[in-house]
């Protein structure tokens, strides 16, 4: 099944479990469905409870802060993750606080999920993976969508928690089927998974067994599919084994299976799409090096997009951005 | 002068009978004693600072005291009520729970958020706070909608400031809530100044126009009077509960104090001329001078309490 399709039955089987869900974003009513189609059907089915907003995606935070607060469990599309910029107030301020600056007197379980990333032609602000401005906010959940986890599963462990989150979508993935761990395997691959305490998953792909891998790749979301490929690639042909590690909470993030992988290989290649320095990887970089400070056979290697505006031509933006050229040459890297 | 029996007492208030009335009390004493609480309150609050007993920063609503009062007269159970960084009027008066307070802002463990929220962030039954100018509105529609959802009476309100008018989540909110109609009623205290800025330098055109333009009915006075702003609220909660869509109260009044602490560059001319509608002289005038006094030797003693009890916590 394509991812767009699994998230959409994630929404419906939520919403069909509990009546206080509610989705709230720009175009989400039928026919149109959400700018990205995901929601396609679920306003007919759940008239009322799946609502097309004005745009004003600060008062989509702001409403579903709201709604969470009285108790409702909302879930918030924001049609382009570029557009989170307009809800940052309400994700930092408020939505992210009410708990913690209320002493726990309330919960505001807001979810807000978006589609995001380049690779479509959309340009400079239709494309971007800003993801890395909320990573470390306290109290919030960043989480990512990648085709080796169930959308259903990882929204269930969600609801099934007190706290906000925001979902990261890469649109890339939306069309591509996903590729679930069953019986220890991914196709060809050994497949592990692992699952935090709060019920996220962390999946772990690799060609042949952990102490015949020789590097670790960290990555999420679309970059954790090119990866996968490269790697699958670079061990038929060529016998470089690399463990890929793909998390579905990136922040905070559930350590243990990633330092299952480099207590091993002792070498880390984080990769990320979103805009170089200050990333993601470098905090996995900092947090890496202490924890196996003498123990690693390399400085943690880190490979993000360049930090410039991404170009809405299709050449100029494979300049730029993490492509799947780039990931190969980044795990060259590393692996040698 | 509303009736007394137009509406009932605020079935949420909670505390001492000698800051927030006994039951059965009369309408205009009860008015009186609950601006007299939260006045001395506060003024309690700036001695505390001078003193050097308490830490960060705090909003006084001196001289707006009489809003606060006369919209939660109109407030029940069902009610939501989000206030902003000057929000103590509107807490003690809805919630009468003036040692939770006082702890809060003395940052101590026993305020009702254990210290953590302070002068600005308060959450009670039916109460929160926040201090991001704007914010607060689309989340009080957003419990406004909750209300909705459940089919209930209640209504959503949020006390907003003239300075709030600069802030475009207000806009996006109001856009929505009058589209959705949602029970959200919005308690705009205009005292003419944002901070340090009056509204002749931050504020174009009109600001009932404002709600106008989105089709919301406007309830507007310009008083510090109680009883005034009592008998607008009454039309404007009527009018709020009748699920046909958000209202707006719109009061023009004064701050009598500074913003915060110690950051007032108004013209004192201005300001002294203000102190002539202190709206608790001009309701204290129309009560008996022997009940009067007895209030406000009731609200002072059990004051002291409370802080005397604040600080040995």
């Amino acid at each position: 099944m394509i991812a767009a399709r699994a998230i959409g039955d994630a929404l419906r089987a939520a919403l069909d479990e509990d009546n206080r869900v509610i989705l709230l974003g720009e175009d989400l009513v039928d026919p149109y469905g959400g700018a990205f189609k995901v929601t396609r059907g679920l306003s007919t089915d759940f008239p009322g409870r799946v609502r097309s907003t004005p745009i004003s995606e600060g008062t989509i935070a702001g409403l579903s802060a709201g709604l969470a607060l009285s108790g409702y469990r909302p879930i918030a599309e924001i049609m382009f993750g570029d557009f989170l910029t307009l809800c940052f107030d309400q994700i930092v301020n408020h939505i992210a606080k009410y708990e913690a600056m209320y002493n726990g007197k309330v919960t505001c379980p807001v979810i807000i999920r978006t589609p995001s990333g380049g690779g479509r032609g959309y340009g400079p602000t239709h494309s971007q993976s800003l993801e890395k401005h909320f990573l470390g906010v306290p109290h919030l959940r960043v989480v990512a969508g990648s085709l080796v986890h169930d959308p259903g599963s990882v929204l269930c462990a969600l609801l099934a928690q007190d706290s906000p989150a925001l979902i990261i979508e890469h649109k890339l993935l939306y069309p591509l089927h996903l590729m679930l761990p069953a019986s220890g395997r991914i196709g060809d691959d050994i497949a592990a998974e692992h699952v935090s305490p709060d019920g996220l998953p962390t999946v772990s792909i690799r060609p042949v067994p952990r102490e015949d891998c020789s590097f670790t790749v960290l990555a999420y979301g679309y970059q954790a599919e090119l990866a996968r490929r490269v790697l699958s690639r670079l061990a038929v042909e060529e016998e470089i084994f690399g463990e890929l590690v793909v998390p579905s909470q990136i922040s905070p993030l559930d350590w243990e299976p990633i330092h299952d992988s480099v207590s091993v290989t002792r070498r880390l290649l984080v990769i990320e799409e979103g805009a170089e320095g200050f990333t993601w990887g470098s905090e996995v970089a900092a947090h890496i090096s202490s924890h196996f400070f003498g123990e690693l056979r390399c400085p943690v290697a880190a490979a993000a997009s360049d930090p410039t505006v991404i170009p809405s031509s299709k050449a100029l933006e494979a300049e730029m951005l993490m492509t799947s050229e780039r990931v190969e040459q980044a795990i060259r890297k590393v692996a040698t | 002068m509303v009736a007394d029996t137009i509406s009932a007492a605020p079935v949420v208030l909670g505390g001492d009978v000698r800051l927030v009335g006994a039951p059965g009390e009369p309408r205009a004493e009860r008015l009186y004693r609950r601006m007299r609480f939260i006045r001395r309150f506060e003024e309690s609050l700036l001695e505390l600072f001078e003193r050097g007993l308490l830490n960060g920063t705090t909003h006084a609503c001196i001289g707006q005291e009489a809003d606060a009062v006369a919209i939660l007269e109109h407030l029940g159970d069902d009610d939501h009520v989000f206030s902003n960084h000057r929000c103590h009027g509107h807490f003690l008066a809805r919630t009468g729970d003036t040692l939770g307070l006082m702890a809060e802002i003395m940052g101590k463990p026993e305020g009702v958020c254990g210290g953590i929220g302070g002068s600005q962030h308060l959450c009670a039954p039916g109460f929160m706070s926040n201090g991001v100018q704007g914010g607060i509105v689309p989340n009080a529609a957003g419990i406004a909608l909750a209300k909705q959802l459940d089919g209930g009476a209640g209504v959503s309100v949020v006390f907003i400031g003239d300075g709030t008018l600069g802030e475009g989540a207000t806009y996006e909110t109001l856009n929505l809530a009058s589209l959705w109609k949602l029970p959200l009623v919005v308690v705009l205290e205009d005292n003419g100044w944002a901070q340090s800025t009056p509204s002749s330098a931050s504020l174009a055109g009109s600001i009932r126009d404002r709600f106008a333009a989105f089709g919301i009915p406007v309830f507007e006075i310009d008083s510090t009077d109680v009883e005034e702003i009592d008998a607008v609220a009454e039309r404007a909660l009527v009018q709020g509960r009748t699920q046909e869509g958000p209202v707006a109260i719109i009061i023009h009044t004064y701050r009598l104090c500074h913003h915060s602490k110690n950051d007032d560059n108004r013209p004192v001319d201005e300001v002294a001329a203000r102190w002539d509608l202190d709206p608790i002289e001009i309701h204290g005038r129309r009560l008996d001078p022997s009940a009067r006094a007895t209030i406000d030797t009731e609200v002072e003693s059990a004051l002291r309490g409370v802080i005397d009890r604040a600080l040995s916590l």
